[in-house]
């Protein structure tokens, strides 16, 4: 950050009203990463402020911290003004901070009335829900918006763009001076997208700020009046919309250098080892179609939601596809079930390490060998000191910091726990590795070793596939690059193709 | 793992810490209790609770058959299940198996025609019924995705009722001495520790052990790591009502009748022996061992109140809270250690 930056953050005080919520210096850090760096922030009454960034630059944990859902460690919040701190969600809201969430966390089995209004329910004189008065308020709120929705349906009822248009509904019935909208177009219909945007347009005009959070340029450019960048926990700059055009955000949304050094070699490129045509699941990813060769990085980029995961689940037999086909060594598969993928020497170290990948209550050595166990048993009795050995030579092999193999792995760094998956499926002696997000939430020191292993196995002759956000990773490590967007192929680029801006545009559909 | 030699002896991992193993505290908890009882049997009865083979005897007896049960639930709950219909299941097999165990020539049996079979009959027959309960309740578990919860309350309810309409309610008795052998003495005992030990082993050292607690631990990781987590579930639940219906052949033996009133409650014991044991009811955390230990409390609760004379009612109250005590302690425990 420059010096006059920081004088400017500095001089920031309670005099500063003709902004509506001032962020000064903010910090947040998890486990591993530091999601946010002494951030500063200005957001203007009547304007949409929109926020732009790469996957991870930390535009979500920002919002989430205006929103009060995660509290920052360090910095100092402004509201209208006056310096605040928000504890919880429900602190925001009470002070006029709403936050439409990019998830959606509205109540399936209740109506839309009781969803928009749940704890704020109107009363009669007995203090129970005066249900007349909940239908008329919700049916003003909905058609002072120009949503056609009846408010006595059950929310489950509804479509994805309809529970979106909710969930808009329930964050201005809080009458909040700033509104936070993470992604709200990423499940709506270009008509829907319209309405939303006169909706925007009546919130503006009543004087509200609003934050916006999109990888859509062209919306970007339609609906924006000030635009901030994010990059890797950092604020990289703040101006009015009109002084950016396509290229310059870009510039700046990618700005860096390729600082970190990847040990990317070049290895022969052997034959097909995994050849896909025309794969597709109705409504999640269609005619999908790509090669791997043995020895091959192929890099997979695309912005979030847009089925790079899925098809790679997909593949290994998660959640099969429906349509094209899997070659493998130029034979077709069929894969129904990752046991399957498996046993035709596949793995998959899968995105969410918590959610698919780590059996918490169990050991490092138990999480290791729970895939091979197949291949170390004689009649159903698992040959023990036989695997163990293979465990501790993985662990010398990939420097796991670990007491020893009887560890609880919740015990263990996310880097460690990272190492030990991988650690899992190279028990296997995969053929093709697919690699879900190898580093993420992963310490700098640990993604350089990740780095260098996945090279080595290249080297081995191991076709790997690498799904990951981060574009110098991408760039860094792949051989090819195929670009996702919107659950289609949107290119594939060779390594002499590929750079940033190329991937970048093809992610959004440009 | 249980290599402790292999985890020491290599030089690329820290030297292992000794660690009590797991079910240390529990044991202790067990030791403690039965203490404080010899304390109050000389207070109050000038009698040793302890040196009473009679007594001990009879308490460990009723262990057994609540412990055989146990085994089972014990890796349903690891495996990230439940089962509710175990005590009617024992009601059921010993009803089938007693039906199948009576002498010749006894002209008001179940099946007159069918007097004097030899013994494996009745006992093959009590583990059949405990294995098809059991395989229904783990098939529509898997194949239509009803929480185990109420696939295992419907059974509780169905069986037992099965068990009443068996005889019209009534209960049989006069069974062939073979059949009776099996209840007399320790064999209970016998039986119940050989089935732990075994099930101990299988959990531990199998393939099938450690898939279960994989899909307790996190089914979806368990299903990404080639584990067929249906097949699996399906035979955990078959096991646990074997193992039912082997408890159900040993009451009715010992109790020299079958009755389809008996195992009432069983299976809430034997999920708090389970629990008191250290298995955890998320899933993924447990040992047949700790459930032993978590029986054996139990038992010496009840019988140390009787021993002292004190009230039944009061007894239920205290094993209430014990059950509650224990686990509260186990969490304490666990955020001590991490």
């Amino acid at each position: 950050m420059s010096k006059v930056q920081q004088q400017e953050n500095s001089s920031v005080s309670q005099q500063d009203a003709e902004y509506m919520f001032v962020a000064e210096r903010v910090s947040k850090s998890f486990p591993g990463v530091q999601a946010l760096n002494k951030v500063s922030l200005k957001i203007r009454p009547g304007m949409v402020h929109a926020l732009m960034g790469e996957n991870g630059a930390g535009k979500s944990t920002m919002m989430k911290i205006v929103a009060g859902i995660y509290i920052p460690n360090e910095g100092q919040l402004y509201f209208k003004g006056q310096p605040i701190v928000l504890k919880s969600p429900r602190d925001a809201l009470g002070k006029g901070i709403a936050m439409i969430h990019q998830e959606l966390n509205l109540l399936a089995y209740m109506t839309v009335a009781e969803n928009i209004w749940i704890g704020r329910e109107p009363r009669n004189m007995l203090g129970l829900i005066d249900h007349g008065q909940l239908f008329a308020q919700t049916h003003a709120l909905l058609s002072k918006l120009g949503i056609d929705i009846d408010p006595e349906v059950e929310l489950g009822s509804l479509s994805i763009a309809n529970r979106q248009m909710v969930e808009i509904a329930k964050a201005v019935s809080f009458n909040s001076d700033l509104l936070i909208m993470d992604e709200p177009t990423s499940a709506i219909t270009e008509k829907e997208v319209e309405h939303l945007f006169r909706i925007i347009a009546q919130l503006k005009a009543e004087g509200k700020a609003i934050i916006y959070i999109t990888h859509k340029m062209d919306e970007v450019f339609q609906i924006a009046d000030d635009i901030s960048i994010f990059r890797d926990g950092h604020h990289i700059v703040t101006k009015t919309a009109s002084e950016f055009d396509h290229n310059s955000l870009i510039t700046a949304m990618v700005g860096r250098e390729l600082s970190q050094v990847f040990p990317k070699e070049d290895v022969p490129i052997g034959d097909i080892a995994l050849s896909v045509k025309n794969l597709g699941l109705k409504g999640v990813f269609n005619d999908v179609s790509f090669d791997v060769h043995y020895g091959e990085i192929l890099g997979v980029a695309g912005l979030m939601g847009s089925g790079r995961t899925e098809v790679m689940e997909s593949l290994f037999g998660i959640n099969p596809a429906k349509e094209g086909e899997i070659r493998f060594d130029g034979r077709q598969l069929k894969i129904k079930s990752p046991a399957d993928a498996i046993r035709s020497g596949m793995a998959l170290l899968t995105e969410d390490r918590k959610k698919t990948g780590l059996f918490l209550s169990l050991s490092v050595g138990e999480n290791m060998q729970i895939a091979s166990l197949p291949d170390h048993c004689n009649m159903g009795f698992v040959k023990q000191s036989e695997v163990d050995e293979l465990c501790h030579q993985m662990v010398g092999k990939l420097k796991v910091k670990t007491p020893g193999l009887d560890e609880i792995i919740e015990n263990l760094s996310g880097g460690n726990q990272q190492k030990v998956l991988i650690a899992r499926w190279l028990l296997n002696h995969p053929k093709v590795l697919i690699l879900d997000e190898p580093t993420r939430g992963v310490d700098v020191g640990a993604k350089a070793e990740i780095h260098k292993l996945i090279t080595q196995l290249a080297k081995q002759g191991v076709a790997i596939i690498m799904i990951s956000s981060e574009l110098p990773e991408v760039l860094g490590m792949s051989d090819r690059v195929m670009v996702m967007h919107e659950g289609k192929v949107g290119g594939i680029l060779s390594r002499a193709e590929a750079t940033q801006e190329r991937i970048l545009a093809l992610a959004s559909g440009m | 793992m249980n290599q402790t030699t292999t985890v020491a002896s290599l030089p690329a991992t820290k030297k292992r810490k000794f660690k009590l193993p797991q079910e240390f505290s529990i044991l202790l908890v067990l030791i403690g209790i039965a203490l404080i009882f010899e304390v109050l049997g000389w207070v109050k009865r000038d009698q040793s609770f302890l040196y009473n083979p009679q007594g001990l005897l009879i308490m460990i007896l009723q262990v057994s058959e609540i412990g055989l049960i146990a085994v089972g639930v014990t890796m349903i709950i690891i495996a990230g299940g439940i089962d509710l219909a175990s005590g009617s299941v024992v009601a059921l097999s010993a009803m089938v198996a007693s039906s199948f165990a009576q002498v010749v020539g006894y002209d008001r049996a179940i099946f007159p025609s069918l007097g004097g079979l030899p013994v494996i009959i009745p006992v093959l027959m009590g583990l059949l019924i405990g294995a098809i309960t059991g395989f229904i309740n783990g098939a529509v578990i898997v194949k239509m995705r009803v929480p185990a919860f109420i696939v295992t309350l419907g059974m509780m309810v169905s069986a037992r009722g099965l068990a009443r309409y068996y005889t019209g309610g009534q209960p049989v008795s006069m069974f062939t001495d073979d059949y009776l052998w099996i209840g007399s003495g320790s064999n209970p005992v016998i039986i119940f520790l050989a089935v732990a030990l075994f099930f101990h082993i299988v959990l531990r050292y199998t393939r099938f052990g450690k898939s279960i607690y994989a899909i307790g631990g996190n089914v979806q990781a368990a299903r990404v790591s080639g584990i067929n987590v249906g097949k699996n579930l399906i035979a955990v639940y078959t096991i646990a009502g074997v193992l039912s219906g082997l408890a159900g052949v040993v009451v009715s033996a010992r109790a020299q009748t079958g009755q389809s009133g008996m195992g009432m409650g069983y299976e809430l014991d034997a999920i708090a022996a389970a629990v008191i044991g250290g298995t955890s009811l998320a899933g993924g955390v447990g040992r047949i061992t700790g459930t032993v230990i978590g029986a054996l409390i139990l038992g010496v609760i009840s019988s140390g109140f009787t021993f002292l004379g004190i009230d039944s009612y009061l007894q239920e109250i205290v094993k209430g809270l014990i059950i509650v005590i224990a686990v509260v302690a186990d969490q304490f425990r666990k955020k001590r250690a991490s």
